[in-house]
């Protein structure tokens, strides 16, 4: 309890900041706040959010069902292809989808390759369970006179729901956070906003209030989530074996579904995975990659990644287990408050975690512990929605049993709870690797002088729309990441 | 056994990891004491030209940290005194304007000063100019006949413009632009021209974006720096060859040229060296060392001749502009007014 609230203050004491510095604004503030072009921002990353989240629902929900619960062929290669998207970072995708079709642009340019980019973060968490979903309860419904569709919404959807809903979070969250798809798209939310009014207006206050505005918006999404999710349980309980599920004959429907699988992966991975070969074999034809320098952002990605992944893995973890085993007002909304700053742009959490630092803490200043900390603050949901999916099948009964047999609640969770949840602990590690490994903003302002990461570069050679010097930065960054997609995978599989 | 894969890989990942973290201070990827620590907003590739051809010349270790403009400006800012920077590099003058109002810069040594020409420094002499771009129109030579072209920046508000050119106002480069406009033509014409702006032109993301808008024929001509162009023409030609440059000189807001400055941090501990930077990259050798790299930029020190192939800059009748008056906040003012940011 006194963790869950110890790290929830830290993750809310930027967005603190960043409110006090929007006050300061004044009597500009309704100068700021009430004119067209805040509707027009406000409008745009509303339509954005609201045109994408159920796109990503869909295409998530959709491609998860084929997977894991009809005859389509090729399964496990369909699980790794799936999931492949999130080893790519959505600006790099952008950046050649651009390159390739400049028609991609606006809103339905940033819909198309947000919704690519994300709907791993939905169909990670549904084939999971799904796969995992007893046949025994659907056989239930239908013994009781449910339709087999009727079955599915009835039984399986609820269950889903938690599932789904938190993966839908994320996109969300995601959505009023992303900058670099944006800007390329050309696409103004109040994160593109954010960005100009610290680059052009050289005015703290009026990004600080646009901050405000998207904290609101992201208060709101994070409201309407908690109803949304329901309160199904789903850990199993009582004797018996659970039933494997039976799979759902496509029969002639096993071509059109495969080729829409076909398309979505080709879409999302083909057109980006191309154009940066292509980049990469001319910068190597022209000898414009330098090793070195390549060699030394990798292992600073590496390094940056892996302890933020750690630390966001741990930090996540009071509240969760605070949630699942004592649900209260209180564990919500400190499980709530942790998801507030990653709605805010990386720059926005720089400059706040700039100026604690430099009042408080000075010795952390420009260290990597100060960088991993913003990394922490910014991605924890990440953690915090593969904690709560974990705990979420980790029945009740199994813990009580283990203090009934005399183990201390904390031995309980090391060795009963922690077992059961480690693979869904592992997604949340490398959900948050891969989103460090490509964060900008923060970095820039955070890290350690000299300190060039993988996305630095990229952002250095493609701010010059340099595509040859920028590929083997976001080759690397590909390299990178493709292998802990693997490891996902394997949180799908696992059994429960 | 699954669950010790899963431990295996973590641990693997974490031993990697900290192998990567360990690498970085050998490289010096750590603020180095003894390092003189440089914050640069200017283009990397003349940062680094800069810094090498000064280490060598004096011996003095230099460290950048790079950022863009505004981000830099503000984190100087937000570090007050207690920040680590010795020296500052923009791109534009504004983020320096940023730093000098809250007076976080040092004077400048007389001896520096005397390098550049004064009309290329800003009348606060707080800092100096380090380099120079201007503003020039881009554009499609198949779409717009010469005979056609505007003869002034502010004719680009005009209806008989709407959907035709391009520009990218949400950038430092382009507020120095306007600052420019404001401090020669006044309040009421600068807002009545992001009026038109707003109306008549698309938006995009930066120099860059807008000249190969140009060049691909979606717009007719756009408002960009010059050295883009003149890169891309030494280079492939990819994302200009079928484009020509505008230059509108007479005194037109359409002429300003931008500078890049220089400064050293008030608060800095190591003065010396500081100094002695900012004197080096406007000697002539310094200012040598930026035609060298390529960058196309205007150098700014007395008796050193910019690239050949740019028009010279004193040809270019840049409207005069004291850089120190150039005001920021009312630009940021009147374009949330226009509704542009």
């Amino acid at each position: 309890m006194a963790a869950a609230v110890l790290v929830a203050a830290v993750m809310v004491l930027p967005v603190l900041v960043v409110s006090s510095q929007a006050l300061t604004a004044g009597d500009e503030l309704s100068r700021l706040l009430l004119r067209p072009r805040t509707a027009e921002l406000l409008g745009n990353t509303m339509l954005l959010v609201l045109l994408t989240v159920p796109i990503t629902v869909l295409l998530g929900c959709g491609a998860a069902w084929l997977v894991e619960r009809t005859t389509l062929p090729g399964a496990g290669a369909w699980r790794t292809l799936l999931l492949a998207p999130l080893a790519i970072p959505a600006f790099v995708s952008s950046y050649a989808w651009t390159s390739v079709l400049p028609a991609v642009q606006g809103l339905w340019g940033a819909v198309f390759i947000t919704a690519l980019a994300y709907y791993p973060f939905v169909f990670l968490p549904a084939a999971a369970l799904l796969r995992a979903l007893d046949q025994g309860h659907l056989d239930a419904a239908r013994s009781l006179g449910s339709s087999g569709l009727g079955a599915v919404l009835r039984v399986a959807m609820p269950q889903l729901r938690p599932a789904i809903t938190g993966g839908a979070l994320l996109v969300a969250l995601h959505l009023l956070a992303e900058f670099g798809v944006l800007q390329m798209m050309r696409f103004p939310t109040f994160t593109t906003a954010i960005l100009q009014q610290f680059a052009v207006g050289f005015s703290n206050a009026a990004g600080s209030l646009l901050a405000a505005v998207l904290v609101v918006l992201c208060v709101g999404l994070l409201a309407l989530e908690v109803p949304l999710r329901g309160r199904a349980r789903i850990a199993r309980m009582g004797a018996g074996a659970r039933q494997r599920p039976v799979a759902y004959r496509l029969g002639a429907w096993t071509i059109p579904a495969s080729a829409a699988l076909v398309a979505l992966v080709g879409l999302a991975l083909l057109v980006p995975l191309v154009l940066v070969l292509r980049w990469l074999v001319r910068a190597m034809t022209s000898g414009a990659v330098v090793v070195g320098p390549l060699l030394s952002a990798a292992g600073s990605t590496v390094g940056l990644a892996v302890l933020a992944g750690l630390a966001a893995s741990v930090a996540a973890l009071p509240a969760a287990w605070l949630l699942h085993r004592y649900p209260s007002r209180l564990a919500t909304t400190l499980e709530r408050v942790t998801y507030i700053a990653s709605a805010l742009p990386g720059v926005v959490i720089g400059l706040a975690l700039v100026t604690l630092a430099v009042q408080w803490a000075r010795p952390a200043y420009q260290t990597a512990a100060l960088a991993v900390l913003a990394y922490t603050v910014l991605f924890m949901p990440r953690a915090m929605v593969a904690w709560r999916s974990g705990l979420a099948a980790a029945p009740p009964e199994l813990l009580e049993a283990s203090r009934s047999l005399g183990l201390s609640g904390l031995s309980t969770l090391i060795r009963v709870v922690l077992p059961l949840v480690l693979p869904s602990a592992l997604t949340g590690f490398v959900l948050v690797f891969l989103a460090t490994s490509t964060e900008l903003t923060a970095t820039l302002l955070l890290a350690p002088t000299g300190t060039e990461t993988l996305a630095t570069a990229f952002w250095s050679a493609s701010d010059e729309l340099d595509y040859v010097a920028s590929a083997p930065y976001a080759a690397a960054m590909i390299a990178l990441s493709a292998p802990l997609t693997v490891l996902l995978r394997r949180q799908i599989l696992d059994q429960r | 056994m699954r669950r010790r894969t899963f431990l295996t890989g973590l641990g693997a990942l974490g031993a990697v990891g900290l192998v990567g973290c360990g690498s970085k201070s050998e490289d010096g990827y750590v603020a180095d004491p003894g390092s003189l620590q440089v914050y640069s907003a200017q283009h990397e590739n003349l940062t680094k030209a800069w810094a090498e051809a000064f280490t060598a010349a004096t011996g003095i270790k230099v460290q950048v940290r790079k950022g863009s403009d505004a981000s830099m400006g503000h984190q100087i800012v937000a570090e007050g005194s207690a920040s680590p920077a010795d020296v500052f590099l923009t791109e534009n003058s504004p983020a320096m304007t940023l730093v000098e109002r809250n007076k976080l810069l040092a004077p400048l040594d007389e001896a520096t000063r005397q390098q550049v020409p004064a009309n290329l420094a800003p009348s606060s002499k707080a800092w100096t100019s380090i380099a120079a771009r201007s503003t020039v129109l881009v554009y499609n030579t198949a779409k717009l006949d010469k005979a056609d072209l505007p003869k002034s920046l502010m004719d680009l508000a005009g209806p008989q413009w709407k959907d035709r050119w391009g520009c990218a106002p949400g950038g430092a480069d382009f507020q120095a632009i306007v600052a420019g406009m404001l401090a020669g033509q006044g309040e009421q014409k600068t807002s009545d021209w992001l009026d038109g702006l707003k109306s008549n032109a698309r938006v995009l993301q930066n120099n860059i974006a807008t000249m190969k808008s140009v060049n691909a024929g979606e717009i007719e001509c756009g408002v960009i720096y010059h050295y883009y162009w003149y890169r891309d023409q030494a280079g492939t030609k990819e994302g200009s060859g079928n484009t020509a440059l505008h230059y509108f000189r007479n005194q037109d807001p359409g002429a300003f040229v931008s500078l890049s400055g220089g400064a050293v941090l008030a608060r800095t501990k190591k003065p010396t060296e500081a100094h002695k930077f900012l004197a080096f990259i406007t000697s002539k050798a310094g200012q040598q060392v930026l035609v060298d790299s390529q960058s196309m930029e205007y150098a700014v020190g007395s008796g050193v001749a910019s690239a050949p192939a740019l028009p010279p800059l004193n040809s270019l009748q840049a409207p005069p502009v004291d850089p120190f008056t150039l005001n920021s906040d009312k630009v940021n003012e009147l374009m949330i007014d226009a509704g542009i940011i």
